[in-house]
């Protein structure tokens, strides 16, 4: 009885955490479409509900009452398994999220590094997709995609360690508290840029979205998808980069914290600021991706590999350096 | 202790099967697929234990990037559709011996850490440590590897990186005219370069790129 009580409380905080990441998701994708079209001077979706806020919900809509079509000559398991881990995965990040001092599903000792292997866990959907489709686009798609991930994953694990030794613990809500008197995107502005433009590639936005070029490879690995397994993979994609936004608001933006210690700013709870802190980052995620061309792969490979991981790792010795040499270094 | 020891017994029981399953199954990805299942239900038998920096360092150097370049290069070579005679054929059957000689060294190794564990319990005494320091895994491991075996660490680095070196090394070839576009010169191209406006004389033409 006491196992099944226990059990029921964290469903229901689940459920509390789910309910609205997915909503937020159908959201954020309205978002991005508006932005899009405000940057282009167009109107956007705007006629399903009031703003056309319900427009993701009649897309969701429509693709429940698809028909799923599964390739004959395609590995079934496979590919009806990819969309589901693409989706799992942008969804069980959320857990170690703190939303304040208190509010975190589970707060553990490694939070930054289960964040960081569940992001790069995220190139499996992709690549069980690519292959299991059994066709030519798809596949290329996934092998791109594949390669640009590990790249530019290594960069993102380098600039972590550049956060983490100003921070000295791996546990998200000590990194929080340890940009009480100074957000890390001060001392660290060159590292935030690097981790934002990874963080494109990682989640294959534009101008990295070369895993899916309709130009070339007409949807990338999604080509055999539709219905809603389309659709599951469109919102796992979209629930990643609100994940990306959410690791760049804790990493450099002081998470949950407000931006003055004050009394009319105190009062607000720290989800809302770390909600707008995210809004902050995607917008400027969708800006960028109405306003920049797509890169050519080789200068994608040549970005990551000979720009970021070296200027990065230099920062690394650069921050140990001066934390060494002025004794700042933390400890416990 | 009961959802302990459920968890660890499910955990294992998926570890087995799929790292039987790995050499087992006819399909070489789905090999790799169960490899992952395999390194991911490891790491999560070392959170268990409380080595949580292990579990999710294991998660992230072997199924965020090795186990990718194994599915990477099966996929690529285009092996799934190997023949299941291994046994039947020949030329397989020589390496039956030196297989058998590496499993049973690595069995007599595994007993030897396991008897030396009987023998002598407080050779590793994990526990006890801990509760001294009264501190995360992490950071008693950062502790000992940095100060007690810092120089077997950087030895073990300088390996990791001679290999590295040394794989480069030997794949590297210099090819013959494979053209190169230098990024500096495309980016500091200028109008002046780039562009020449020409007074085209009628029935005359000019002659470009000379």
């Amino acid at each position: 009885m006491e196992y099944l009580n226990i059990a029921f409380q964290e469903v229901y905080k689940i459920l509390f955490l789910l309910i609205p990441v997915l909503v937020s998701v159908a959201l954020i994708v309205w978002l991005d479409r508006r932005v899009w079209a405000f940057v282009q001077k167009r109107q956007g979706p705007n006629v399903v509900g009031p703003f056309g806020l319900l427009q993701s919900l009649a897309d969701a809509l429509k693709y429940i009452f698809k028909e799923i079509i599964i390739p004959s000559s395609s590995n079934k398991v496979i590919f009806i398994l990819a969309p589901i881990v693409t989706m799992t995965l942008a969804l069980i990040a959320w857990a170690v999220i703190p939303f304040s001092a208190t509010q975190v599903l589970a707060d553990i000792n490694v939070g930054i590094l289960y964040l960081f292997a569940v992001s790069s866990l995220g190139v499996y959907g992709i690549i069980m997709g690519g292959w299991a489709s059994n066709s030519k686009y798809p596949f290329l798609g996934a092998i791109r995609s594949a390669a640009q991930m590990v790249s530019y994953e290594v960069s993102i694990g380098v600039i972590i360690i550049n956060v983490l030794l100003c921070v000295g613990s791996l546990n998200l809500n000590e990194i929080v508290l340890a940009q009480q008197n100074m957000w890390f995107i001060i001392p660290l502005f060159p590292m935030f840029v690097i981790f934002f433009i990874s963080a494109l590639a990682e989640t294959n936005r534009p101008p990295f979205d070369l895993p899916e070029a309709e130009a070339e490879l007409v949807a990338g690995y999604q080509t055999e998808y539709s219905g809603m397994m389309y659709a599951m993979f469109w919102l796992g994609e979209y629930a990643n980069i609100l994940l990306m936004c959410a690791m760049g608001a804790i990493l450099f933006l002081g998470g949950w914290m407000s931006p003055i210690e004050l009394y009319p700013f105190t009062l607000v709870p720290g989800a809302i600021w770390l909600i707008l802190k995210i809004l902050f980052l995607f917008i400027l995620f969708a800006l960028v991706k109405a306003i920049v061309p797509r890169y050519r792969y080789d200068q994608l490979m040549r970005l990551g590999w000979k720009v970021f991981l070296p200027l990065s790792l230099t920062w690394v010795v650069l921050t140990a350096s001066y934390l060494f040499y002025f004794n700042l270094l933390p400890t416990n | 202790m009961i959802a302990h020891s459920i968890f660890f017994y499910t955990f294992s029981i998926i570890a087995v099967i799929s790292a039987i399953m790995v050499t087992a199954s006819k399909n070489t990805v789905h090999s790799v697929f169960f490899l992952i299942l395999d390194f991911i239900s490891i790491s999560c038998l070392f959170i268990m234990i409380g080595a949580e920096f292990l579990g999710m360092i294991m998660l992230i150097v072997y199924v965020g990037a090795v186990a990718v370049l194994f599915l990477f290069v099966v996929m690529m070579l285009n092996v799934a559709q190997q023949k299941n005679q291994w046994f039947a054929s020949k030329e397989s059957s020589k390496h039956i011996p030196v297989g058998l000689i590496i499993s049973v060294i690595i069995f007599f190794e595994l007993i030897i850490v396991i008897a030396g564990w009987k023998y002598k319990p407080d050779l590793f005494d994990i526990n006890n440590s801990f509760k001294a320091f009264s501190i995360s895994n992490t950071h008693s491991l950062g502790q000992v590897l940095y100060t007690d075996y810092i120089h077997i660490f950087q030895i073990s680095g300088m390996i990791l990186l001679v290999a590295m070196v040394g794989a480069i090394v030997l794949t590297f070839r210099k090819r013959e005219g494979v053209k190169k576009q230098s990024y500096i010169k495309q980016i500091s191209r200028e109008r002046s370069e780039g562009v020449h406006v020409l007074e085209v004389e009628t029935n005359k033409g000019v002659k470009i790129d000379d």
